[in-house]
Formats: structure tokens, sequence, C-alpha cells
């Protein structure tokens, strides 16, 4: 809609295309297309509509989901935690009074927020999506400037459909090159986050291009676009192309028909422009990188499989010393210690991170025929929403699972943030495919390595870590 | 909203990099509905032992920093979660200002929205505010918005730069939403130009 000759990125276009208002300094009111909305950030929301008597603006633009607090284990008799419960049966009646459309714990299409998103065609292309999550940056895969907000934010949006923004700086994460087998989206994003560190994308958007990232298929790219919140980035995206239009066409609230057509028009000039500015550019070869673990209790803290725990006491800066030695003495591990020879208590496998179909088929490969290792206490799998269970469950997957020793549970957010019962005990160990590591993100004093599904699976039969290029 | 204008008080370090928002306020404590009474549960998993009782070697635990409404800590405080629990329970907590080297946009940006106002200083500002911060009780910090500066307990001064519509709406304890209803009008023109468009 402004019409300007400098070159512009992805960032720039769908920013500028979303403007209702702009202040001298450069403070933007931006137009929100799409609004997800779950039970633990929304309460204190709708709550502030009502003692000021507003209304939802654009209901339709919203949809509402839970998945943060319920039960992984059976629902038909609903949720089992009071406190749970009520935050549920909160935003069942908001949905109701201000007549957002809602998924409850028993409908086939309810799964994790990043999940059902992009499944029923919700996200598109070209679109501003923000949900008061920080994973909300999932939603870039497809084109879309989707970042996570607060809970006063979560008010503004219901209230107003817009968002108060400053322009963010653009950055460029450039990954050509090509993957070993084994080697997934999930170990570019935690190589990316080793590089730039946790802060390395602040105030920043991030644009994922080239050869590797054109590669990966478009739940790659979700896994990849959900992690840009962990290097610090509020929002990633990649530029759609054939693979997002294919995956978006025909899902239930994507455009049908003319609507498509025109769509598909507006969304073909979504890239950045030849010689478009980025403020920062970083650089990741895919050829040779391994399998990435992580060892402290931030996502910054990792390294190579192959490699072992680092020693703090190199560190020359006496805050971030203090800091890792404090993640080391966390994690109980000792510098110095093979990553493959650290033994495991558990392992996870789900979130909007990894648990997408391809995650469970790429697991499950793994393990098909196989058991999982007699020293775990447990492995879990936890499907991202019911349109992936019950798509799992018509390929066998699940059967694969179970008779390899897993427990085969109910969508949701599960183990990642241990809001619900499944928590890690203090001082068990855990392989999971979630995206935090912080100090007891799983559970009380529980120990989280992130990992990729394929190294999750390969950890469970093992007790420990392997390196998945190693496997036949 | 509160709004900010000076503050004087004892401030509290916290010499920890990557501070995350499950840290300020773990996952147990996201189940309420309401905005208040978090203050409790405020970095409950370092404040409190496994039986309750106070970890002494907390700083918010000391005597000197029990009251303390100004928070120093290392660099990239606020990252991880979108949760407003952690401003909310900072706030109930008392701490009105937290300084650092660099914040989480999110978090950053939900300071905001409770009248917490979160100062990005250099490294070596942050390491003279620690040391200040280590006198305990012996020293204060005084932050006056208005001309952005920091004055430390032997007078020396620090400034710092905050986006002037942010500036504006914290010094008066503005209401986001009751601004932006003033532009209903523009709103209204947009989605209006929307309507060309039948897919989004």
């Amino acid at each position: 809609m402004t019409a300007t000759s400098a070159p512009r990125t992805l960032y720039d276009k769908i920013f500028d295309d979303h403007i209702i208002d702009q202040q001298e300094d450069g403070t933007c009111l931006l137009y929100i297309d799409r609004h997800l909305v779950h039970e633990v950030t929304s309460p204190q929301a709708f709550e502030g509509l009502r003692m000021t008597g507003r209304k939802v603006h654009a209901p339709e633009k919203t949809l509402a989901v839970v998945d943060h607090n319920i039960q992984t284990t059976d629902r038909s008799k609903g949720i089992v935690e009071e406190e749970s419960r009520i935050q549920v049966e909160a935003l069942a009646r908001n949905a109701k009074e201000f007549g957002v459309e809602y998924f409850n714990e028993l409908d086939i299409r309810q799964g994790i927020v990043h999940i059902i998103g992009p499944e029923q065609g919700f996200t598109l292309p070209g679109t501003t999506i923000v949900c008061g999550d920080s994973h909300t940056s999932t939603h870039g895969a497809f084109g879309a400037l989707a970042h996570g907000i607060g809970t006063s934010e979560v008010e503004h949006v219901l209230a107003t459909q817009t968002l108060i923004q400053k322009k963010a700086k653009n950055m460029l994460v450039q990954v050509d090159g090509t993957l070993s087998p084994g080697v997934t989206a999930k170990d570019i994003t935690l190589a990316i986050i080793g590089e730039i560190g946790t802060a390395g994308g602040t105030g920043s958007v991030i644009e994922y291009a080239g050869e590797a990232i054109r590669a990966l298929s478009m739940e790659g790219r979700m896994t990849l676009c959900n992690m840009s919140i962990e290097g610090g980035a509020r929002a990633g995206m990649v530029a759609p192309d054939e693979k997002a239009f294919a995956y978006l066409k025909g899902k239930p609230k994507a455009p049908h028909g003319a609507a498509w057509d025109e769509a598909m028009r507006y969304w073909q000039t979504l890239r950045s422009d030849e010689g478009a500015h980025f403020d920062r550019i970083v650089k990741l070869d895919a050829n040779n990188l391994p399998p990435i673990v992580s060892w402290g209790t931030s996502p910054e803290d990792v390294i190579s499989v192959a490699g072992s725990v680092p020693d703090p006491a190199l560190i020359e800066d006496e805050t971030k010393r203090t800091s890792k030695q404090r993640a080391l003495d966390y994690m109980g591990l000792t510098a110095g210690t093979k990553m493959t020879d650290i033994p495991l208590d558990v392992v996870w496998i789900g979130s909007c991170t990894n648990g997408r179909i391809e995650d469970l088929r790429a697991a499950a490969k793994i393990v098909e025929g196989k058991t999982i290792a007699s020293s775990l206490d447990y492995a879990m799998i936890v499907p991202g929403s019911g349109l992936v269970k019950q798509q799992a469950e018509a390929e066998g997957l699940d059967k694969i699972f179970i008779a390899a020793g897993f427990e085969w549970r109910e969508p949701g957010c599960s183990m990642c943030l241990a809001m619900n019962p499944d928590q890690l005990k203090p001082g068990q160990r855990a392989a999971s495919t979630s995206n935090r590591n912080f100090e007891g993100r799983q559970g009380f004093k529980g120990r989280t390595h992130l990992v990729s599904p394929q190294m999750a699976a390969a950890a469970a039969l093992a007790g420990r870590f392997v390196d998945v290029r190693q496997l036949g | 909203m509160q709004p900010f204008t000076t503050l004087t008080s004892t401030p509290a370090p916290l010499k920890v990099i990557n501070v995350d928002t499950d840290m300020i306020i773990p996952k147990q404590f996201l189940k309420t509905i309401k905005r208040t009474g978090l203050g409790t549960a405020l970095f409950a998993e370092m404040r409190y032992k496994e039986d309750g009782s106070e970890n002494p070697d907390f700083v918010l635990n000391q005597p000197a920093y029990r009251k303390s409404e100004i928070l120093v800590a290392g660099d990239n405080f606020g990252c991880g979660s979108s949760r407003e629990h952690a401003p909310w329970a900072l706030l109930d907590f008392g701490i009105r200002c937290v300084i650092s080297t660099s914040f989480a946009d999110i978090f950053y940006s939900n300071c905001f929205k409770n009248g917490i106002l979160p100062i990005v200083v250099s490294p070596e500002d942050l390491e003279k505010l620690f040391d200040d911060a280590d006198r305990g009780s012996n020293a204060t910090l005084t932050v006056d918005l208005e001309k952005q500066q920091i004055t430390g307990p032997d007078g020396g001064t620090v400034t710092f730069n905050i986006d002037p519509f942010r500036k504006h709406c914290l010094m008066n304890g503005l209401d986001d939403i009751g601004l932006t209803l003033e532009k209903a009008p523009k709103i209204a023109a947009y989605e209006e130009k929307l309507k060309q468009r039948a897919w989004a």
C-alpha cells in the first residue's frame, strides 16, 4: 500500500502493509490479522474487557484453544487438577461470552496453539499473527509476521485488533549446503542459537534463507521459526514458496476458489527484494553440521553430540563464568564428560517445536521393532494436536511406539513447560524435543537436554545420547 | 497503572545472566486467573528451599534487600516465555525498576504495561551499579525518569535512553487501549480497505 523504491525485506513489506498510524517517534499502530488465544495468558485480558465494558473487536479473527494446562491422559471425564480446570473453564466461558471460536479438550482439532494455526489454515502468508505465547514465531514459517505478546497486549488486540509496535531490525540467517541424513531443522536452530546467543536476535526479526532452508519441509521450517525466540528474536520468517502454498491449499480456514487465486497473486510477491538491507547477517554451513545436544540451562548452551561438556573456568567474564558454572552444577555434569556418556532417565517427544507428524514419523522409523532402554524411567510421546494423533494412528505409529515401550498420550503442551502432571522429578535427566532447558522448566530441579526427535528416539533405545548419523 | 516518576531504593544485585521468565515465576503459579498476589511466587525456585523455607543465600532474602524496589541484573534479563506474570510478580513484590545490559523484547514491553521501568545500561555502568548494590543498605540509587538519569550513592550519575512514547505513557500512567481507541476511525478506515482482500 505504501509505494517505495528502495528495496525492502520481507519483514519490511509485511510491517508496512499493516501500518494504521505512525507517530513522529516511529511508534506505529499495526493491524493484527489473526489472534490465537489459550487458557494461561488470556483470563486477565478477558477480565479487563469485562471491567471496562469492551467487546472483542473482531471475534472472527480470533481462535481459542486449550493446550498448556490439560492432562495428556484420558480427558473424557474433564480436567483433573482443580486450578487447571478453573482456567480451562474460564477460557470456555470467555470464548462463549465474547463470541470467539473455541476448540475444547475433546475436540479433534484441539492441540498446541502453534500446531493448530497452520493445520487449520488460520495461519496465512503476509498476515500479522499474535498470541500470548512466545513461540508464536512458529507461524513465520509461512511468511507471516508472527510473534508473542504479553497479556496486556492480548487485551489490547482483543479490544482493538491492533498492536502498538516499533519497527524491529532486520537480521538475515543464511544457511547454505545440505544437511547430513539424521540432521534436522532442530539442529540448525540449536546451532544458530549457540552461535548468536540467546540475546543475539534481541530487537530483530530474523529471516531465514538459503539452500538448506529451501530444502526444509514446512514442518522443518516451523521448527526453525519456532525457536527464533530462543535466539532473542520475537519473530522469525521464511519467504513463502510452493511448499507453503501446497501445505495450506484446502485447509479449512484457508481461502478457497477465487479468493485463493487472489491471495496467491499477493503471496507470490512476499520475498525480500534484491539488495534489501539487513542490519546483521549470520551464515551457517549445513554441510557437516552435526546433531546438536544442549548441556546447560540456556538454549545457547549447546554442543555437537560428538563433543564434551565444556569447561566454564575458561570463560573470562566473571558473571558469565559463574552463570555457566551454576548451569553445570544444576545439570549435575562435569566439564570434559563426553555427551554420549551421559545416562538419561526420561525421553520426551512432543511440543510446538517437534510435535508434528513428520517428527513422529522420524522417531518411529528409528524405534520400529526395537525397545527402549531398561535403564529409563519412562519415555513418552505427546502428539501436537488431535489431528496429528489421528494421522499417526492411521499410519500405525502409535503401535510402533507402544511396542517399543513408549507411552502414547493425548495432545497438549505437556512436559514442554510441565504445567500439567507431566513433570520431571528433582534430579531426573531428560532428552527432550522441546525448546527450553531452563532451570525447573520441565519440573522442579529436572534436567533437560534439548535434541531433535531423531536424537531423542535414538537416545531412548540406548539410554544415553548416540550420534544418529552412525545408525545404519 | 501507577505512574513512574522518581524512585529511591537500595538496589538488589542479581548477578546472573539470561534470567528467564521461568526463573522469575515458575509455571505452577501461572494457573491463576488474576494479576495480583504473585509477589510470594517471585523467583520461587531460587528463593525457597524444597521444604518451603527461605533460602538465606538468595539476594531478596537478605535483610538489606527485602524491601528493594530496584533490581540490578545480568545481561538478557527476562528471556523466554511471554508470561506477563513475570512483571506482575516483580510489581507485587515491590520492584518498580530493573537495570541490566539488555532485556528480552517481550518482557521489556510487558514492563511498561505495568508501571515498571526497565533500564538498559552499558556493561561498565552495570559493573558500577553492581558495586553500589553490593554495599547493601549503605547505598541507595535514585532513578529519575524525567531526566533519564540514575544517581548513585556517591553522587555519580548514569544517563539512559528510553523511547519517548513509552516514557510519556509511564510518567502519566496511561492506558494503551484508551489511547488506541482514540484512533478508532483510522482502524475502521484500514478495515474498509481490507475488505478488498477477500482472503484476508
